[in-house]
């Protein structure tokens, strides 16, 4: 099939031309680049990649199609996919669609044709920068001012175009509105939504959590009110600076119930304690990223997502115990409070995509909760490093429209 | 965790003589562990039968044993060297089995000697099937549904509860000997009867058939301390039923999602803690149901192994370093990826290109077996290619196997269609091609996924090459459209076939229109990080990653795809080639297509280039590199066919000049040279046609050696001792033509037929090593057995062959290595072939003498002169025996004898101090010991019983008895000499095939009477290689084995290494 021309137009000039695919439109964002081989749907509706164009590594991309299961949230939350070879006709026994057909129905321009490895040295070189990406024109010219006049990623407080208004539960199958039957009497994790990955649900629920999510603007009292037995500070998209309300809520909640930061959230709780955070240069973004634990040596190999870290150095001198740095560049990756019930990684111990190395992080945080209540939580045994990767991804079927 | 000081000295095994099944790949993984552990601070010793590795140079270990691998040998070894550590996991099935052994034995654990790499209990745990099932249910894995049987008649009942068709597998083998799939009772009966006698432990483990599932290949690696890294998914094109080895693979897995994928891992995770692999890595394989995703584990090897190499240069990841280092207590983390060099081995390499093996085979050789493909493997040979789409990766993977002419067959005719459709629901080495072709005829790639079981994702990508081929046909030149085809993968030759041009001009208007290929970088980690370590592959996209000359740089082309007469020996010469000019300052840049090798180890050279060895594929490195020369003598035919095309387009050749090649190669100047020299050689004819070639043979006088006139590795070629014979060679060999003719060589009958390699730099010629074969003239000198120093021939005939060598190199204006066959007869010496060019001698000779000649003549190449190097001339008090290995037994229905066409696949090499214990040792090292005690069956012609007599006494005296068939059963009788009479086959019951069966034979020797009366003799020969009796086959080769039988009885055999005094 012959496609129209499509060009990525990047704000320092550079343009990439290729084939068009998905949804004739035009979009602006920060480009970034992600060097997972699997999880391209997971990748996309992942909402930390909000305001973000996504370029992958791995040239080809919807081999295996797309299925109604393998979400991270209900839709597609980056801004664009660029591509070195679409896949047309894919095969694999869960598939329901093309790639090109589900950006299509979701409103996302793609680029196919793309020297992807060339647009990934120049971003490595020069750092992340923002992009526009159209299937509708290919004037470098033009694009490349639109790149120019989007805004930058700092200062962006996107947690609130991607955090759900209505709070909702997490069920066997997902999203529902009232809570679950099956979970009633299980300890409660309430989970302030910045952009949550549904696999951090489907984890903690798998843990023997009862979930309870709720809208990111939801102040440290409301979800106090709540009577939580542990918060989950979740994951979500762009700069945690401007997010002073998540901020002010990291810091009352933990101070009173276990307190599990991911990503962002591990970003809001360093803030909280007076840390400072900065941008990466091309960030962490891919699943082969080698975590190491400072107290046993242990190596994970993990999933990781984030432009902006945690500045170790500006953490307030022994609250923390730095625990995790990464193996390629030595950031720190993960921490735990000594005296509170806190803790935090940098990384996605729930990966989808990615490998499970690292699901020891649920039942760190499922131990601190059970000292808290006095009884176990979900009543499983300690864990242990035979069993570290042993844990199936609890199977779950995308729910409609959540709330 | 740091390296471990309890050890000092370490024993690293080898994986012996190249094999189908396990071949270089083997010495690719040997010699990056011994130079890692070097690296460390340890002591190498390495035990490897096989001269032609690489890793059996002196400078690899600081001792190297070129002795059998048996525990016998491996026992005097550790006895000697006291070594502290057994590092058993790089060589092979072979070296897991010996170390097993030594195990087992007590001999480790007498000699305080540990275990290194996996112990004891995880190979056991991984290689007992069921001890492994077991592992796998703890593991919460399933196996397929299975049984064990010891005999017959339990196979049969296992069987008919299991339900058809069922897989037969045969315990600790290598590359699936012994294996195979059954769909009926009769086939049960037969394959078990094989599989039990081809398993050491004589039971075979019968299971569910698993065909059409799609089959996947993890590797994977853990460390002390417990940290596991997966370097790579593999994923089958063809589905389960073909072994690995003989599949299409494609790395990464394509058809996976990240949940599916990861459950994979999860899985692997588990098989690895299970098995225990302390410190080491494994491959897992895994059978997927297409349609439920039902996931079964099929096996695990607990050491590096073909798809390791294959990972390893998919990826950029050395397993086999790794393994090493974490073998001796490091840990992933404390091992910085070595192309990075900022980040640690503990992570799993993320790729941005797509990498598909093709494997190849070498059934034009072995025409009377059953060319398709199962659980056994049968191919000798692999291409690799790298490319940013799967259509291109496969297309540069199709013209990388050199046997295609790099262009795409022709579609299907409608006559054909329904054969070739029924031909691809059978796997056989030729169903990539019928795929193409029935793609191209209009089938559809569900039709194809639905006989064929071949995921549709595949076929898919392919009819996007063949829907482009289509809108080609017809078409005019065009440069959007050129772009896209080579974006796609096209090769120019397909270009020139149909745009109607010639290659040479496809290739002018693509540089003109600016159609040219960049080199981008293989680096783990998707361009994440900046790459140090160079190793690239060619790709039309935009940007360039190679870096700026510094140095002068020199291309080094290798040898492509292992293939029977082109393997190992050469890419050893090109390593040892490339190691010498980098340490004299050059930047050397390798091109090879072929993952098995050490050449392709971005390690041996500046930079690599994974590419096909085609014409254009390597001008376009040329273009982006301008070295000051291509190298092309060292790699064999392949990059020697090149030379032609890279003359002529202007390129330097290093080393002898094109028109010193084509002198050689040039049947009548290099008839004209000889004769102008004033030298002997066989009379000789070139036909064009059929009449005129049983005309000329006439002229010739019987018998006479036919060929047809481009030939590697012998193939087709004969010797005919009569008319008959000759028609029915014209009837096979059909292409005859004034292009392709038949040349035609007087055979000298009884002759002696010398090898010499040498190196020479236009004026000073030296001489390696004059070889003596202990065959006579007639069998290929691949297949030879051959001895260094001459045994029979006078002093004075080596003399005057080293001057006739020194004169064929000066006239030939050999500027680097060649190689000269001649035949004696009667004091005669006839020159019978010149060769300007590496041999597959060379890194024997080397051995022998301790000369390193490769090296030689590297630094020749690029203007140093031997004069001025000055090599010593060794005379070495050992002598040195090469045995080839011959691959008879993977093929049955073949017939066991040798010829004009070589068909081993490998070598093995005996020394010792006297002839007759050399010998036994090449015997020991490939596989066919020599016996100490039992029945030597005689079965001779009658020209060489007389011969025989003597022989025959010998052996009775040393207490063998004789058991011969009646011709040579009465002319020992008559001659006082006591033998047992056996019927022939069709004379009555118990035959003398029965008694091979039956193991009351211990060696057989029987010289052929010439093609009119072989039906027992083939019988007796696929007898005797089905039950692993040594056999010989010329009287020349009886009588050096009969010295060899009085010299293993007479004690116990001694070692010595290469770096002691030679």
């Amino acid at each position: 099939m012959k496609r129209r021309e499509a060009m990525l137009a990047l704000e320092d000039g550079r343009v990439f031309r290729g084939e068009a695919f998905g949804a004739d439109t035009e979009t602006t964002g920060e480009v970034v680049f992600n060097t997972a081989m699997t999880g391209y749907q997971e990748v996309l509706s992942d909402p930390s990649y909000c305001g973000q164009i996504l370029t992958f590594t791995y040239p080809l991309l919807g081999n295996y199609g797309v299925n109604d299961e393998d979400y991270e949230s209900d839709g597609l939350r980056a801004q664009g996919m660029v591509c070195r070879d679409l896949c047309e006709v894919p095969s694999n026994w869960r598939s329901t669609g093309t790639l090109d057909g589900l950006l299509r129905d979701k409103g996302l321009p793609g680029i196919t044709g793309v020297d992807t490895r060339a647009l990934t040295r120049h971003l490595r070189d020069r750092g992340t920068m923002r992009g526009c990406l159209s299937t509708l024109s290919v004037n470098a010219d033009e694009l490349v001012e639109k790149a120019r006049r989007s805004p930058r990623m700092e200062g962006l407080a996107l947690a609130d175009v991607v955090t759900c208004t209505e709070p909702y539960w997490w069920g066997e199958h997902g999203v529902v509105t009232t809570e679950p039957a099956a979970d009633r009497g299980k300890p409660l994790v309430v989970v302030p939504d910045y952009g949550v990955k549904w696999n951090i649900l489907r984890c903690l629920r798998a843990e023997g959590f009862r979930v309870r999510v709720v809208p990111g603007r939801t102040t440290g009292e409301q979800i106090l009110a709540l009577s939580p037995d542990g918060v989950l500070l979740s994951n979500g998209p762009g700069d945690p600076e401007p997010l002073d309300f998540a901020i002010a809520a990291a810091r009352v909640v933990s101070q009173k119930v276990p307190t599990f930061g991911i990503c962002l959230g591990h970003q809001l709780l360093g803030l909280a304690f007076g840390a400072r955070t900065r941008k990466l240069k091309f960030g962490h973004r891919g699943a082969n990223h080698p975590v190491i634990d400072r107290r046993t040596g242990v190596v994970e190999v993990t999933s990781q997502n984030h432009g902006f870290m945690v500045d170790a150095d500006t953490l307030p001198a022994g609250e923390f115990e730095l625990t995790h740095f990464s193996g390629n560049d030595g950031t720190l990756e993960g921490m735990v409070h000594r005296s509170l019930p806190v803790l935090s990684c940098q990384y996605h111990p729930e990966s989808s995509p990615g490998p499970h190395d690292s699901r020891v992080w649920f039942r760190a945080f499922a131990d601190l909760v059970a000292a808290r209540i006095g009884q176990p939580v979900g009543g499983a045994s300690a864990p242990s490093r035979a069993s570290r990767a042993a844990e199936p991804v609890t199977a779950s079927r995308t729910p409609s429209k959540k709330g | 965790m740091p390296k471990r000081t309890d050890i000092r000295k370490i024993l690293v095994l080898g994986a012996g003589p190249i094999v189908i099944g396990q071949a270089c790949e083997f010495d690719y993984s040997g010699t990056q562990g011994c130079r890692s552990l070097r690296a460390l601070g340890y002591e190498v010793v390495l035990l490897n039968s096989n001269p032609a590795t690489i890793m059996t140079d002196p400078e690899f270990a600081d001792r190297t044993y070129v002795e059998p691998l048996i525990p016998e040998i491996a026992e005097r070894i550790i006895a000697k060297e006291r070594p502290d550590a057994l590092l058993p996991t790089l060589g092979g099935q072979t070296a897991l089995n010996l170390a097993v052994s030594l195990a087992k034995s007590g001999v480790l654990e007498r000699y305080g000697v540990k275990l290194i790499g996996a112990s004891l209990e995880a190979i056991e745990t991984a290689e007992d099937r069921d001890l492994f099932k077991k592992a796998m249910e703890r593991a919460g894995m399933r196996l397929p549904k299975s049984g064990y049987a010891t005999t017959v008649a339990d196979a049969v009942a296992l069987g008919e509860q299991l339900g058809y068709p069922l897989v037969i597998r045969s315990s600790f083998t290598l590359g699936g000997q012994g294996s195979g799939l059954v769909h009926d009772r009769r086939h049960l009966r037969e394959a078990a009867r094989v599989g039990i006698a081809a398993s050491p432990n004589g039971s075979i483990l019968i299971e569910e058939c698993l065909l059409g599932w799609k089959e996947y290949e993890l590797e994977v690696m853990r460390d002390g301390h417990d940290n596991v890294v997966i370097v790579c998914s593999i994923e089958n094109f063809d589905p389960m039923g073909v072994h690995t080895g003989d599949s299409i693979t494609v790395a990464p897995a394509q058809t996976l999602t990240d949940r599916c994928y990861q459950i994979m891992r999860d899985a692997s995770l588990r098989i690895i803690r299970e098995i225990r692999i302390e410190a080491g890595g494994c491959n897992i394989q895994f059978a997927v149901h297409p349609r439920t995703g039902e996931m079964i584990v099929i096996e695990m090897n607990p050491r590096v192994s073909r798809s390791s190499a294959l990972a390893s240069k998919a990826t950029g990841f050395p397993i086999a370093k790794i393994s090493a280092m974490l073998a001796v207590g490091l840990t992933l983390d404390e091992i910085p990826n070595d192309i990075t060099r900022k980040t640690p081995a503990c992570f799993e390499p993320s790729l941005d290109y797509c990498v598909v093996k093709i494997p190849r085979w070498a059934f034009e050789k072995f025409r009377f077996t059953d060319r398709r493909l199962g659980t056994r493997m049968k191919s000798v040979g692999e291409v690799m290619a790298i490319g940013r789409t799967f259509p291109e990766a496969l297309l540069k993977g199709w013209r990388a196997l050199e046997s295609n002419g790099g262009v795409l067959p022709d579609a299907v005719a409608d006559h054909e269609r329904e054969a070739v459709q029924h031909a691809v629901r059978e796997p056989s080495p030729d169903r990539l091609r019928d795929l193409f072709r029935l793609l191209a005829g209009g089938d559809t790639p569900e039709s194809l996924s639905a006989i064929t079981g071949i995921d549709p994702w595949y076929l898919h990508q392919m009819t996007r090459i063949t829907s482009l081929d289509r809108e080609l046909r017809g078409a005019t030149w065009d440069d959007a459209t050129v772009r896209h085809a080579k974006r796609m993968g096209f090769s120019d030759r397909q270009l020139a076939l149909r745009f109607g041009l010639a290659e040479t001009e496809v290739r002018r208007r693509r540089i003109a229109a600016g159609i040219v290929p960049v080199m981008k970088a293989v680096d783990t980690c998707g361009a994440e990080f900046q790459a140090e370590t160079p190793y690239f592959y060619s790709t039309y996209e935009e940007e360039c990653e190679v870096p700026e000359a510094t140095r002068p740089r020199v291309l080094i082309l290798g040898s492509g795809p292992n293939r029977i007469g082109q393997g190992l020996e050469f890419d050893y010469c090109c390593v040892q080639a490339a190691l010498e000019l980098k340490s004299r300052g050059y930047d050397v840049l390798i091109a090879n297509s072929n993952p098995e090798t050490v050449s392709t180890d971005y390690d041996v050279s500046n930079r690599l280039y994974f590419e096909p060895l085609t014409a254009e594929d390597v001008l376009n490195i040329v273009d982006r590199e301008k070295p000051i020369g291509v190298v092309v003598q060292l790699g064999g035919q392949t990059p020697l066919k090149l030379a032609k095309a890279l003359h002529e387009a202007g390129v330097p050749l290093l080393g002898t000049s094109f028109d010193g090649l084509d002198l050689a190669e040039n049947r009548s100047r290099w008839r004209d040279l000889v004769t102008e020299l004033g030298l002997k050689q066989p009379d000789s004819r070139i036909a064009a046609t059929r009449e005129e070639t049983l005309a000329m043979a006439e002229q010739l006088g019987w018998p006479v050696l036919v060929r047809p006139s481009y030939v590697l590795g012998g193939r087709g070629m004969r010797i005919v001792y009569e008319r008959s014979e000759l028609e029915d060679w014209l009837a096979r060999e059909a292409l005859i033509s004034a292009d392709e003719p038949v040349l035609l060589d007087k055979f000298l009958e009884g002759a002696l037929e010398v090898d010499v390699d040498a190196v020479a730099d236009g004026e000073t010629v030296m001489v390696g090593a004059v070889m003596e074969h202990i065959e006579e003239a007639g069998v290929h000198s691949g297949d030879s057995t051959c001895v260094i120093p001459p045994f029979t021939l006078g002093d004075s005939t080596v003399a005057e062959i080293r001057a006739i060598t020194t004169r064929l190199a000066r006239a030939l204006g050999v500027r680097g290595l060649m190689n000269v066959q001649y035949a004696v007869r009667m004091g005669d010496i006839y020159v019978l072939e010149a060769n300007p060019r590496a041999s597959r001698t060379v890194p024997f000779v080397s051995k022998a003498v301790g000369i390193p000649l490769a090296r030689l003549a590297a630094r020749v190449m690029v203007g140093e002169r031997l004069a001025d190097i000055r090599p010593a001339e060794t005379d070495p008090r050992m002598i040195s025996v090469k045995k080839p290995v011959l691959p008879f037994s993977r093929f049955p229905g073949e017939d066991a004898l040798l010829g004009p066409e070589m068909k081993s696949t490998g070598e093995v090499m005996g020394r010792d101090l006297d002839f007759g214990r050399a010998l036994a040792k090449a015997h020991l090292g490939a596989g066919d010991a020599l016996p100490l005690e039992g029945n030597v069956l005689l079965s001779v012609r009658d020209d060489d019983k007389r011969s025989i007599t003597f022989m025959a006494k010998k052996l009775v005296e040393l207490g063998y008895g004789l058991v011969a068939t009646r011709g040579t059963a009465r002319f020992l009788s008559r001659n006082g000499i006591p033998v047992r009479e056996v019927y022939k086959v069709h004379e009555g019951r118990p035959h003398v095939a029965d008694l091979i069966d039956n193991g009351e034979i211990q060696l057989v020797i029987n010289t052929p009477l010439g093609r009119a009366s072989e039906y027992d003799e083939q019988a007796i020969r696929e007898r005797a290689v089905a039950m692993s009796v040594p056999v010989v086959t010329t009287l020349a080769g009886a009588q050096v084995t009969v010295a060899g039988l009085e010299a293993l009885r007479r004690g116990p055999l001694e070692v010595t290494s290469l770096q002691e005094a030679l």
